[in-house]
């Protein structure tokens, strides 16, 4: 029984990391209808961007800042000169530029800081704690994880809820043309949309780094569960995304912890081809208006 | 009337054996001469002869069904295993019998991916398979009683019959792949112009004009998932006897990209452009090399760089020639035959 609590707790902590990049994904589909296959690989770039300014600096804070602001970059780079030639095309198009993005930042990563596995720091201790002579699964940085990605989620709500800002991305993703009518700078806000989506992706390679280590292709599994986790939740609502974060972090850590951890990723696909089958539109999406 | 015409006039079946047999026994000449030349050659023509095989697979999905799998690289290793599981048990086994339970394995495993597969388009099939690329050599590392984990498991070489133990066996394994690669292009080739690849390319235009025309979309979708994939499971059995080996290892995600790869340099949705396109994926290494013996790059860039221009490939080809390199092409004559008509009328 014990087991089964520890693998709750590390399942929910795992969770929330993929329930950042599924909001990462989420975000993008939202604005673009873009399936961001990039996404992992943008993650693992800017968490070796982190690692330079934490070596060069000595400061872990640094260089969270410096793969937040980098993050923030490469999306809207991403955005402004590649994504914004195909967003009118086959949806086909879009998806093969985001895999050729994939491999020139897996190919060019290796090529700047080599391709063998790196540690990684954290900025709390990643062993699991004791608390008044109970022993508790999760450690200080899982607590961190925890808040960190419920924070981002908070940010994102305020954000898209209760400001100006977020009406305007809102009207974007829902009717653009009616949006440029109106006065909204379409371009300015999808490209500030896959900037804040990059951003949020980067957090979750900085939160997986340290457990999962860093190398060029660390990033891929997680793609996958992001992905899994996004429609679950129905790849439209950041709620879903939270919620199907945790599910698929749940379950990974019981397929993991019970059947063994080289299962993980196909224990995704299947969750996923289930999903699809009973559920198609995803948990949390009312509307079931799905014709892509 | 040429004799390529005269040969249509009988049928599309007749056409394209005809073109097979010749273009076996022309190959089957280059392959022998080149041998003498430089036999590593020839053994990275064997390669060719698979990825083409898979490409050929894929560019019937992806560019006449509009269809995109990330996990084709997957399915081969489903037609790997089988090969080496069934010689591993029945050592002796015809290579012909081999191939065949290959295809029929990866077929049925295609079908349980495509399980969900009237919901799986889009960017949802892209996602599953790309789960599949991922997921799939965890189950071989796990289960390594059956499977060999990590080192995977050994296949015997195909080795030329006793009559003929003077021809190398580079050279018999090349022309021995020439037959299978054959047989799947003229099938493909003949599949695309009966009903079912009308039905493909229809779907891949618009699905809800073709569901109004009474084509069945998701079943024609799930036809064209497997049939691609017993494509990739024919692949995958040559490339176990290619390697003598079928381990996780060989079966990595950027398997399943460079076979999307060979397809966008082809051109999507053209056969020969998948034998161009393996051609590129199989010898762009080499090339590299030979560019770093000029350049002298440093090793982590030589090692990486084919993958990096394939990407920039990827990108190049969706921002220039957003319809593939054939409507790039059709686009440039469409816009040299406007400007004469102007110059004329003007």
């Amino acid at each position: 029984m014990s087991y089964f609590i520890v693998l709750t707790l590390t399942g929910i902590a795992a969770g929330m990391i993929y329930a950042a990049l599924a909001l990462a994904l989420v975000l993008i589909w939202r604005a673009t209808r873009i399936v961001n296959f990039a996404q992992g690989a943008l993650a693992m770039t800017t968490t070796y961007i982190a690692l330079a300014v934490i070596r060069a600096t000595d400061s872990y804070w640094l260089g969270f800042a410096g793969a937040l602001i980098a993050g923030l970059l490469l999306g809207a780079l991403a955005e402004r000169f590649l994504v914004r030639w195909v967003e009118k095309g086959p949806p086909l198009n879009a998806v093969i530029l985001t895999l050729g993005l994939f491999l020139i930042l897996e190919a060019v990563v290796p090529m700047i800081w080599g391709a063998q596995i790196r540690g990684f720091p954290a900025p709390f201790s990643i062993a699991a704690t004791e608390v008044g002579g109970v022993f508790i699964a999760l450690s200080p940085f899982n607590i961190f994880t925890i808040a960190v990605v419920l924070a981002v989620m908070g940010a994102m709500l305020l954000l898209f809820r209760f400001t100006s800002l977020g009406l305007r991305m809102r009207a974007t993703a829902f009717a653009p043309d009616i949006a440029r009518l109106l006065g909204v700078r379409v371009g300015r806000l999808l490209t500030l949309g896959w900037a804040i989506a990059t951003l949020t992706g980067s957090i979750a390679g900085l939160l997986v780094a340290p457990t999962l280590l860093l190398y060029p292709n660390n990033m891929d599994a997680v793609l996958v569960y992001g992905f899994t986790a996004a429609v679950l939740g129905g790849l439209d609502s950041p709620v879903g995304a939270l919620v199907g974060g945790l599910g698929i972090g749940l379950a990974l850590s019981y397929v993991g912890g019970y059947l063994g951890g080289d299962l993980e990723a196909i224990g995704a696909l299947v969750i996923l081809i289930g999903i699809l089958m009973v559920r198609p539109q995803g948990l949390f999406v009312h509307s079931a208006e799905r014709r892509a | 009337m040429t004799l390529v015409e005269r040969l249509g006039a009988r049928g599309t079946l007749l056409t394209h054996a005809v073109l097979a047999v010749v273009f076996i026994a022309l190959a089957g000449v280059a392959i022998y001469l080149l041998d003498s030349v430089n036999a590593f050659l020839v053994y990275q023509l064997s390669s060719v002869a698979y990825i083409a095989i898979a490409a050929a697979g894929l560019t019937v999905l992806t560019g006449l069904n509009g269809q995109l799998s990330l996990g084709h690289g997957a399915l081969m290793a489903i037609g790997a295993y089988t090969t080496a599981l069934l010689l591993k048990t029945y050592t002796d086994l015809n290579p012909a019998i081999v191939m065949v339970a290959a295809v029929l394995v990866t077929a049925l495993g295609s079908i349980a991916v495509g399980a969900g597969a009237a919901r799986l388009r889009g960017p949802y099939l892209a996602g599953a398979t790309l789960g599949l690329a991922v997921g799939l050599p965890g189950v071989a590392v796990r289960f390594s009683g059956v499977f060999g984990g990590d080192a995977g498991l050994n296949v015997p070489a195909l080795s030329s019959p006793d009559a003929l133990s003077t021809v190398p066996q580079e050279v018999w394994m090349a022309w021995m792949w020439l037959i299978p690669a054959a047989i799947t292009f003229v099938l493909l080739a003949n599949l695309l112009r009966t009903r079912y690849g009308r039905d493909f390319r229809a779907i891949r235009e618009d699905e809800v004009a073709s569901a109004l025309h009474g084509i069945r979309v998701a079943r024609t979708q799930v036809v064209a998932f497997v049939l691609s994939g017993a494509c990739a499971g024919l692949a995958g059995s040559l490339m176990a006897y290619t390697s003598s080996l079928a381990a996780p290892g060989s079966f990595p995600l950027t398997l399943s990209l460079e076979l999307l790869a060979a397809i966008v340099i082809g051109g999507l949705g053209t056969l020969p452009g998948a034998v161009w396109g393996a051609l590129v994926i199989v010898f762009a290494p080499d090339w590299i090399g030979t560019l770093h013996d000029v350049l002298k790059l440093p090793g982590p860039i030589r090692d990486q760089l084919p993958l990096a221009l394939f990407g920039v490939v990827f990108i190049a080809a969706m921002l220039l020639f957003p319809y593939g390199i054939q409507g790039g092409l059709r686009r440039l004559w469409l816009l040299r035959a406007a400007r004469r008509s102007q110059a004329a009328s003007g």
